[in-house]
């Protein structure tokens, strides 16, 4: 089992998601930089956080055009599991391989901070074994991840199960207090149509030891690393 | 040939940097400017004598990544050709 880890001139969590990958979870890890254009033999893709090109035009616009990301597309549409984090996410979105778009958080300040979230659907990859009762503590820290969907786009993604994380409070509950940014229907990460491309927000690779403040990051990855055991 | 564009949020997408700076323009006195959109001026120098063609390339490098479409418009203008 190999987990590809992209690099994007910018990217600054791609260390912090090999930790998690490699030294937590002991599952093979490899860096992959953004001119590739070969993904070499990888099973699962993570698009990490950080600032490609500098979020210049938009965050996530520049980065999608680079050679390594029509592999990716090419990845995604056999089926293989692509999870992109925070920039990843908007990467993915300007990519169009996730619907929607993401704006400034409401509050036009940067956040970061730890948020709950609740998983609403088991059926990715990667929260295939992410407990749905639990509340997970994971933090946030982006300023742009407002995301933005009319309302035919969220019925959508509510009738076919795309919606696998949303903000709540400490009880589970939905509720607009509990939303850090302004997303829509607090929204905190999608997927595609058929579950194997996932964005999100939240940093699980940040949560990945107790003496970093919480592990519930571990589920994600405990979840691909099964996963991958099951299915290679 | 010089070609500008001026990428703005579509109307139905809430646009916080206008609205905190009609805030501050609010609290500096001006009552009377009652929005503010905020948006993108980008000026692209284009290898043609063609406004026509000018436009067409303006408007295909907008479509593929200057603009998004899900959230912005765009206005393509040729000030040699106004």
């Amino acid at each position: 089992m190999n987990i590809g880890v992209l690099v994007f001139p910018g990217s600054n969590c791609d260390h912090d998601a090999y930790h998690a990958l490699k030294h937590i979870h002991g599952i093979d890890t490899s860096f992959i930089w953004h001119k590739e254009s070969d993904l070499g033999n990888v099973d699962a893709i993570v698009i990490p956080g950080g600032f490609s090109y500098g979020d210049y035009l938009r965050s996530g616009a520049i980065a999608r055009f680079s050679p390594v990301m029509n592999s990716v597309a090419s990845f995604a549409s056999k089926g293989g599991p692509v999870l992109g984090i925070c920039n990843g996410f908007q990467i993915l979105l300007e990519a169009r391989l996730l619907p929607g778009t993401m704006m400034a958080n409401e509050q036009l300040r940067f956040s970061c901070k730890f948020i709950n979230l609740t998983c609403r659907t088991n059926r990715t990859p990667f929260t295939s074994s992410v407990p749905t009762e639990t509340i997970l503590h994971i933090p946030i820290a982006h300023g742009e991840g407002n995301y933005f969907a009319d309302d035919d786009l969220v019925k959508q993604l509510e009738d076919r199960d795309q919606i696998v994380f949303s903000y709540c409070d400490a009880f589970g509950n939905i509720t607009e207090v509990a939303n850090p940014n302004g997303s829509t229907a607090n929204i905190a990460g999608i997927c595609n149509e058929t579950g194997n491309v996932v964005g999100m927000m939240p940093h699980p690779e940040r949560a990945v030891e107790k003496q970093l403040g919480s592990n519930h990051g571990r589920f994600l990855f405990d979840s691909i690393d099964q996963y991958l055991t099951h299915s290679i | 040939m010089q070609v500008d564009i001026i990428i703005t949020l579509r109307e139905s997408i809430l646009d916080p940097k206008g609205k905190a700076s009609r805030h501050a323009l609010e609290n500096l006195g001006f009552r009377e400017i009652t929005e503010v959109r905020i948006g993108k001026f980008i000026q692209l120098e284009i290898d043609t004598d063609d406004p026509g063609e000018a436009r067409k390339l303006a408007e295909q490098a907008c479509e593929k990544l200057l603009a998004n479409a899900v959230m912005e418009n765009y206005e393509i203008r040729i000030p040699d050709n106004a």
